[in-house]
Order: C-alpha cells, then sequence, then structure tokens
C-alpha cells in the first residue's frame, strides 16, 4: 500500500509546489492524477519515486517511509529514456541486480510488450512507441508492486497512444501491479482508472477526486466516459486559458 | 477479460527495420572504399605536379627537391636501417608520453567531472596551468629531468593531459540526467553509476579528446626532440638543416604527417567500434 501523508514541497525559489498533499493507493488501483501544467502533479510523482524529497511529510510503502528509490517501485518516464550504447535485452536486464539467471525473465517481458523479434536491436533502430514499449518492459522486469507513470504516452501519436494504453491495461491484468499514473490526457486517465485525482496549481494541491465505477475493458466513445470527460474538464482550473484565450 | 493483442500485429509490421540494417552496413562498407579513393586524389595530384615542375627546373633543387629525390633519399636512409631507428624511438615518445598523460588525465578529469567538490578544488589550479604555452615548461623540464628521455615524455604527457582532461571532465558533466535518474530508480552505488551510466555515456567525447591528445603529443615530441635529442624524426628535421638537406627535412616533416595520421587512424578505428550504437549524423551519413 501507498500513503502519501501532508507532504509540501518549497523550490530554493520559496515556491510552492506542493501543499499539504494526502493520498493513499490500495493494491491493484489504478490512479491518475489529472491537472493543468504547474499543479504539482509530476513533483509528487517524483517524490513517491524517491528521486526528490518532500520539504515536510512522508511518503509510506508498506508502512515505511522511504527515504530513497524503493526496491518494490518501477517508473515509467514520459521518454523511454534508454541507455544508447545498449540493446533491447540490456536495456531491459538494466535494473536488475542479478543479471545472471535473467536470460529467460527477459524473454518473458519481451513478448509481454510484443518486442520479441527486437531483443538485439539498438535503441536508435526503434520507434518512438517502440522505445516506449521497452521502458515499460524494463519496469516490469522487476516485478514492482507498485508502477509510476510520468506521462508516459504524451510523447507518442494519438494512434500508438491508444494502442499502448490497451496494452498497459493488458500487461496489468498479468500481476495487477497499483499503477499511479500522471497525464494531462483526460481522455487517457477515463479509460485506465478506477480512480482520477484532480489537482489545481498556486500552490499545488489535491483538489477533488472521482472513483469510476465502471467495467474495462472501456470503449472511449461511450457516452458515459464522454459525460464524464465534460465533468473532469469543469473542474480543471482553466479560468486562467480561458482569461488568456478570451473564450 | 479477452483484449485484443496488438503485439502481435506490431511484430509483422516492425520486423523490417532489422534487415534494412543488415544492407545498410553492406552499403556503408561501399561508402568507405569511396571515401577513401576521394582523399587520395588531392595529394597525388600536387605530387605529380611538384615532379613535373621541379623537371622543368621551375624549384631550386637546392631549396625544394623533387619528390622523386626525396623518395630516393627515405629509401636509403630506410636501407641504412636509420630510418627505422628514428620512427622507432619517436613513437616510443609519443607513446609513452600519451599513456602517462592520458592515464593521469582519464583519472582526474573523471573525479573533476563527476565530484563537484573535486572540481572546486582541482580544476581552477589545471585550467590555470593549462594557460601556460607548453614550451614554456621546457627549461624547466630540462633543469629538472635532464636532457635525456625523462624531460622529452614529460613534455609530451603535458601536451596530452589537458585536451584529454578538459574534454572527459566536460563530456561527463554533460551527462543526460535523465539517464543518470533511471540509475538512480534502480539504487545503483556510486561506482555502478560510473561504470554503467557515466563511462559510456562520455565515451564519444572521450574518444575526440583522446585524439586532440594525441595530435598534440606530436606537435611536443617535435619540440621535444628539436630541443636536444640524437635520435628521432625530430633530430633528423634539426640534422638536414644543419647539413643543409632540405631533401631530409622534408622527408621527415612526410613522415610526421604520415606517422600522425597513422596513428589517428586506428584511435579513431578502435573508436568506432565501441561506440557503434550512436545515433549520429555522421553515421547515417556513412550508411546513407
Amino acid at each position: 500500500m501507498l500513503r502519501v501523508e501532508n507532504v509540501y514541497k518549497q523550490f530554493d525559489n520559496s515556491f510552492l509546489a506542493l501543499d499539504a498533499v494526502n493520498l493513499e493507493v490500495h493494491p491493484g488501483e489504478i490512479v491518475s492524477l489529472v491537472g493543468t501544467s504547474g499543479c504539482g502533479k509530476s513533483t509528487l510523482l517524483r517524490i513517491i519515486s524517491g528521486l526528490d524529497f518532500p520539504s515536510e511529510g512522508d511518503v509510506w510503502i508498506d508502512n515505511e517511509p522511504i527515504a530513497n528509490p524503493h526496491p518494490e517501485v518501477g517508473m515509467i518516464f514520459q521518454e523511454p529514456r534508454l541507455m544508447p550504447w545498449l540493446t533491447v535485452k540490456d536495456n531491459v536486464r538494466f535494473g536488475l541486480e542479478q543479471a545472471a539467471d535473467s536470460e529467460a525473465a527477459i524473454a518473458t517481458t519481451l513478448v509481454k510488450v510484443g518486442l520479441a523479434d527486437f531483443a538485439n536491436a539498438l535503441p536508435r533502430q526503434l520507434s518512438g512507441g517502440m522505445a516506449q514499449r521497452v521502458a515499460i518492459a524494463r519496469a516490469l522486469i522487476t516485478q514492482p508492486s507498485i508502477l509510476l507513470l510520468d506521462e508516459p504516452f504524451s510523447a507518442l501519436d494519438a494512434f500508438t497512444r491508444t494502442k499502448l494504453q490497451d496494452h498497459l491495461l493488458h500487461i496489468w491484468e498479468y500481476d495487477r501491479p497499483t499503477m499511479l499514473l500522471v497525464t494531462h490526457d483526460i481522455e487517457e486517465a477515463l479509460v485506465l482508472s478506477d480512480r482520477i485525482i484532480v489537482m489545481r496549481s498556486n500552490p499545488g494541491r489535491i483538489h477533488r477526486e472521482f472513483v469510476l465505477d465502471l467495467p474495462r475493458p472501456r470503449k472511449r466513445t461511450d457516452t458515459h466516459l464522454q459525460q464524464w470527460k465534460e465533468r473532469l474538464l469543469n473542474e480543471l482550473d482553466l479560468s486562467l486559458v480561458r482569461s488568456l484565450t478570451g473564450v | 477479460m479477452n483484449y485484443p493483442s496488438p503485439p502481435k500485429r506490431l511484430n509483422s509490421a516492425t520486423l523490417a527495420p532489422v534487415q534494412r540494417t543488415r544492407s545498410q552496413s553492406r552499403r556503408r562498407r561501399l561508402g568507405l572504399r569511396g571515401h577513401w579513393t576521394l582523399g587520395f586524389i588531392l595529394p597525388v595530384g600536387l605530387l605529380v605536379v611538384w615532379e613535373l615542375l621541379s623537371r622543368i627546373g621551375v624549384f631550386p633543387p637546392n631549396l625544394l627537391p623533387a619528390p622523386s629525390a626525396i623518395a630516393l633519399t627515405l629509401w636509403t636512409l630506410t636501407l641504412s636501417g636509420e630510418l627505422l631507428i628514428h620512427i622507432g624511438i619517436t613513437l616510443y615518445r609519443v607513446f609513452l608520453g600519451f599513456l602517462i598523460g592520458g592515464v593521469l588525465a582519464t583519472i582526474l578529469g573523471a573525479l573533476t567531472g563527476y565530484s563537484r567538490v573535486a572540481n572546486q578544488l582541482l580544476d581552477p589550479l589545471f585550467q590555470a596551468l593549462r594557460n601556460i604555452p607548453s614550451l614554456a615548461w621546457v627549461p624547466l623540464f630540462i633543469l629538472w629531468l635532464g636532457i635525456a628521455e625523462t624531460s622529452k615524455i614529460a613534455l609530451i604527457a603535458v601536451g596530452v593531459f589537458f585536451p584529454v582532461y578538459l574534454t572527459l571532465m566536460a563530456g561527463i558533466q554533460q551527462v543526460d540526467r535523465k539517464l543518470v535518474e533511471v540509475g538512480r530508480v534502480y539504487r545503483f552505488s556510486q561506482a555502478q553509476l560510473i561504470w554503467r551510466v557515466f563511462l559510456p555515456a562520455t565515451l564519444p567525447s572521450y574518444i575526440v579528446g583522446l585524439r586532440n591528445g594525441l595530435g598534440l603529443g606530436w606537435m611536443f615530441v617535435v619540440a621535444a626532440e628539436i630541443m636536444g635529442a640524437s635520435r628521432g624524426l625530430g633530430f633528423l628535421l634539426i640534422d638536414g638543416q644543419t647539413t643543409g638537406r632540405p631533401d631530409i627535412i622534408i622527408a621527415s616533416i612526410l613522415l610526421f604527417a604520415i606517422m600522425g595520421k597513422l596513428t589517428d587512424t586506428g584511435l579513431v578505428a578502435i573508436g568506432r567500434r565501441l561506440v557503434s550504437w550512436q545515433d549520429s549524423y555522421s553515421l547515417q551519413a556513412q550508411k546513407n
């Protein structure tokens, strides 16, 4: 279980990025953090990953406060972040401590992400979508119980993005890891999540949360989903956008 | 639940790239051969013109002898075994100076690139020393180390040190923070981070630094050998000057060019092998 307790984050220039954030994510749950840019959603994810530190408050994983990246946590970034000098196989192996007898596990994971034929390819030979699937495989190989995703598909074209969202759900079916997903794509949040948390900026804080009690797989064209989309758009603090564009 | 499985479909559609790289490497080999011959056109053409102009008496032979005369001199020196000794001792000096300067630069450059404290402690001093014209060290080195091999090799090592040090330090400092974070997510130790992320990421610029260092090594070996030596290509230069033999001077200059180019090509070949993963413009240009 993942618990964020009263987390503040103040940057050196005294900008308050996170203001008293509390959050609980249950095992196997898929939760999305949405919000306009600057609302602190990525900062929150980085703190949970252990790459960044809160100014105050704690992140608890399995009833222990974390000080460093936790072994049970897998991270998928916005960019694939593959080591360009390693083959696909070795990139997947990258996070394993005992790399010796892992060939079978790597092969299985590459099959899971549909890249079994590309084990020996170099990152420069891959398309954006394939590279991101390698990044997913690298995160999965350690069999994390918590998977953190920081706008994982936002750099991809719409077609690839839709495909990978379905694919991610497909993968989730295997081990049912807890997933915490930062996105600014409302449709993505609606298709994937059990719960959507809306954040607002200045200072960054949790504004509201919505529980989506809809069966999966969800159709993007579903009227239910369209209604939800409208509700969520209203909840996002778009007043600034309106005043800027004069709408 | 039953999901459609996209991976299968993607597989068949994406098999093509791997096959393409195989034919690309064939094309690349052909492209390289074309490049080689291109590089020979200009020097060979110049040699022919030079020889012709010398034969019809445009260049006075006591100032600029014909290429054939220089070739003859080289041949005589080779037959007497003298040339091999000169080349051997010069190569030995460059190699040893390059090794010492390169190793020290690698250790210190890695340290100042990776550790902020080491950087603040050491780098200002090195930057100040770097700005001393390296020939200014010569009197001091001769005073300290004598006129024999040690002072020459020390001078070459100084010349090699700074470009290698600077490029390695800058290369490490410019390693993508995003890749470093991946290592941190997997709780890499400092040593693991250096070995598995920093080192390979820095390799391309490090090789450029080594090439620069080797080039300066060749420059400094001339300076060292002109300063005082009884053997070596630099000695041959001075010998040609004192005995009024322009053919010997030009022959030594040519040998420097050839030796410098050969050692650099060797370094490039090793480097290309090590960084074949790179996705860069020049590699792309070779393939197409």
